[in-house]
């Protein structure tokens, strides 16, 4: 594990004496881990190597770009009225794909409500995650199948269950590992803080992935920190490192060495994923009122996409029928959650009852029975009106 | 039989060392619960036995500690968590609330959270702020979490067993000025429901209902009324969610009046839910309005005042007058 870039940020800057430390932010932009340009060069980084096939390097690609798809599918659902709400995770596919794919089957991954790519790469199909936007449950997928929680939306919650869960990991002697997501507002919230402090007193085989896509709805990530967010780990005694995060290859690197070092038992990581969130924080929410056009242009350079599709291209590891096939697959896709969506039931009335205690509860019991009497009463009327 | 006299504190250390013995997933976490045994020696001696890894010692935070007791329950264990005081719960609050209540639900039943959260509450013992707190009712206003608290050491054995082997998360309040109190445990019994209401004491003229440490004051009050010739009846309620009702409803159709006992504020307080749902089930059985004795709409005073805030024994016979006289 390097530390290498929280020496970059420690270099000594040039101030006046008299200016203290406090007064202002760090503005000397510590460096990235990067293995891909914005252009679509390969680069080497002392600390983090990676070495893929030609097919893998095309799964990354179709693994962003069918995600990229599905999110765009799924806003447009909300469009026609069929979500309630969406989070879009365009711009954040690399940082998401990357870390996803470093994951084995026996990790465990503890998500935010933007983690789409990330379920993608755990298996739970698409249509799954829209259930909870669309107000038919509050997450429709078996944790356990995937090894995949569910969306967690009270920011950093989650980062405890995680610390949690790879204490029990450590306590059953397994060697895998757990990743919670969380981002750069959530860095806030006293539970990170609290899952920062038990992980590095547990020795807990957890890697904190922190997708700082710049901002938490309105609020810059200014309003947040006063450093680098990867630079907090130091504080708790564990490594932090900021990767490109609209590198999927650095992504990949930087979370498999983090997640390889909790399986050998030293501990929690913090990875600062450094993206850009290119969308409005959700559905209701309007971009325009604070943030400026040119900002997302500069960063639409940085396309995680585009970067590894140019990469692709110049090093001939993906033909023009590879790229031809993926949007056939891309709109079939898109098709198969449209359909999906729009044939999703609502729940049964009686399922309100259903799932508030494992052991039952004798006061569910008798609201159950008094509102199956009450829909009850309205059934001859109904026939009546036949 | 093995009957043993023991204390409240000694039975629940007991039923812990129980749980740990019988069930290797079971784990104990909080702040001292360790070496020191916790402030109030609950769990003394069971690291020595158990080893740090399934009686831990925990950071001081409480979000942090009911967070990763989540975490480890999702991984299949059944984590036993202290929180030290009453009035030290809320930085919890939120996990307790928003994760620890509701994941099952989420999950639409596919994971379960068997987390027992044990908190020493109410007043009495002469402590400073927020360690003489009952906030039991910000609980049982949660669906999704079940609370319960003992009045006695049979109950606090058994009842912490039963906690410990339900599969959704309980809260348990231990009444902490009576954790020195002895009564028999017979550790061979067959203990009845967890959310059963116990008649502890009959009676015909008045139903006084309360739990965990108010249960004494109402025994003490309905001897002392037994001496004006007034048959009270007392019950302890032992689970304040789910309520068993039928056991308040069956009592109050013999007596015809209820008092309702608790030490927490009375304004939106498990009496106002007993008394409108008393109303409901059992109006024209009733010979006068359910009334309550409790806290007052106020933080909870320092020490020297507390004996006029919580209920005693005359406030208690006081609104067995006022309802006798209807």
């Amino acid at each position: 594990m390097t530390v290498e870039s929280t020496a970059a940020a420690r270099k000594p800057r040039r101030a006046s004496k008299r200016t203290s430390a406090a007064k202002k932010p760090q503005s000397a932009e510590p460096q990235l881990v990067q293995l891909l340009t914005p252009e679509g060069e390969r680069v080497e980084h002392p600390d983090y190597s990676i070495d893929l096939s030609a097919d893998e390097l095309r799964g990354l690609y179709r693994d962003m770009v069918l995600t990229r798809r599905f999110d765009a599918e799924a806003t447009a659902l909300q469009r026609q009225g069929e979500l309630g709400l969406w989070a879009s995770l365009l711009g954040q596919e690399a940082a998401q794909i990357g870390s996803g794919r470093a994951l084995r089957d026996d990790d465990y991954v503890f998500p935010t409500y933007r983690e789409h790519g990330v379920a993608w790469c755990r298996g739970v199909d698409p249509t799954n995650l829209l259930g909870m936007f669309r107000g038919v449950n509050h997450g429709g997928w078996d944790p356990n199948s995937n090894n995949f929680h569910l969306y967690t939306i009270v920011i950093g919650s989650q980062t405890l269950h995680a610390t949690g869960y790879a204490m029990g990991v450590a306590k059953d002697g397994a060697d895998s590992a757990v990743i919670a997501y969380f981002g750069d507002g959530a860095s806030s919230q006293g539970d990170v803080a609290e899952s920062f402090t038990f992980s590095a007193v547990y020795n807990a085989p957890v890697v904190f992935f922190c997708q700082n896509n710049q901002w938490a709805i309105s609020e810059p990530t200014e309003r947040q920190t006063r450093v680098p967010l990867y630079q907090r780990a130091q504080g708790f005694g564990f490594p932090g490192v900021r990767v490109d995060g609209n590198d999927v290859l650095a992504c990949l690197a930087v979370t498999r060495s983090a997640l390889e070092r909790a399986r050998r038992g030293e501990g929690p990581t913090l990875v600062e994923a450094f993206t850009y969130r290119m969308g409005a924080h959700t559905t209701s929410d309007d971009p325009t009122k604070y943030r400026a056009d040119e900002e997302r242009a500069a960063w639409e350079a940085k396309d995680p996409i585009l970067r590894l599709r140019a990469y692709l291209e110049k090093e001939k590891f993906a033909d023009d029928a590879f790229f031809t096939a993926l949007d056939a697959e891309s709109e079939t896709l898109g098709k198969r959650v449209r359909e999906a969506v729009r044939a999703m039931p609502d729940p049964d009335p009686m399922a309100l009852f259903e799932h508030g205690y494992a052991d039952g509860n004798s006061l569910v019991d008798e609201e159950r029975a008094q509102f199956a009497a009450y829909q009850a009463s309205f059934v001859d009327s109904a026939e009546e009106g036949k | 039989m093995a009957v043993e006299k023991m204390s409240i504190a000694k039975a629940l250390n007991e039923s812990l060392r129980l749980a740990l013995d019988s069930d290797p997933k079971v784990l104990i976490m909080g702040e001292d619960v360790g070496k020191l045994g916790g402030v109030f020696r609950i769990t003394d001696g069971l690291q020595k036995d158990f080893g740090e890894e399934r009686v831990i010692d925990t950071p001081l935070a409480e979000s942090g500690i009911v967070g990763t007791a989540i975490g480890l329950a999702l991984r299949g264990y059944r984590p036993v968590v202290e929180i030290q005081f009453d009035g030290f719960v809320f930085p919890a609050y939120d996990q307790i609330v928003t994760q620890l209540a509701k994941m099952h639900a989420r999950a639409l039943g596919k994971v379960k959270l068997p987390v027992v959260v044990r908190i020493p509450y109410g007043g009495g013992i002469g402590a400073v702020e927020h360690h003489s707190e009952s906030p039991e009712a910000l609980f049982a206003h949660v669906a999704g979490l079940k609370v319960v608290s003992p009045s006695n050491a049979s109950d606090a054995y058994w009842m912490m067993q039963q906690a410990v082997q339900s599969d959704d998360p309980v809260i348990f309040f231990e009444p902490k000025r009576r954790y020195w109190d002895k009564g028999e445990v017979d550790t061979e019994a067959i203990p009845g429901p967890l959310h059963r209401a116990v008649t502890v004491r009959e009676g015909s003229d008045l139903t006084l209902v309360a739990y965990g440490p108010m249960v004494k004051v109402c025994l003490e009050a309905a001897e002392a009324a037994q001496e004006e010739g007034k048959s009270i009846e007392v019950l302890d309620l032992r689970s304040m969610s789910p309520i068993d009702f039928d056991a308040i409803q069956a009592s109050a159709e013999k007596t015809g009046r209820v008092v309702v006992v608790h030490e927490a504020p009375v304004f939106y307080g498990s009496g106002a839910e007993i008394a409108a749902r008393i109303t409901e089930r059992c109006f024209y059985h009733l010979e006068a309005p359910v009334l309550r004795v409790g806290g007052y709409h106020v933080p909870y005073p320092p020490a020297r005042l507390e004996d006029e805030y919580l209920p005693g024994l005359d406030r208690v016979l006081d609104a067995v007058d006022r309802s006798l006289a209807y």
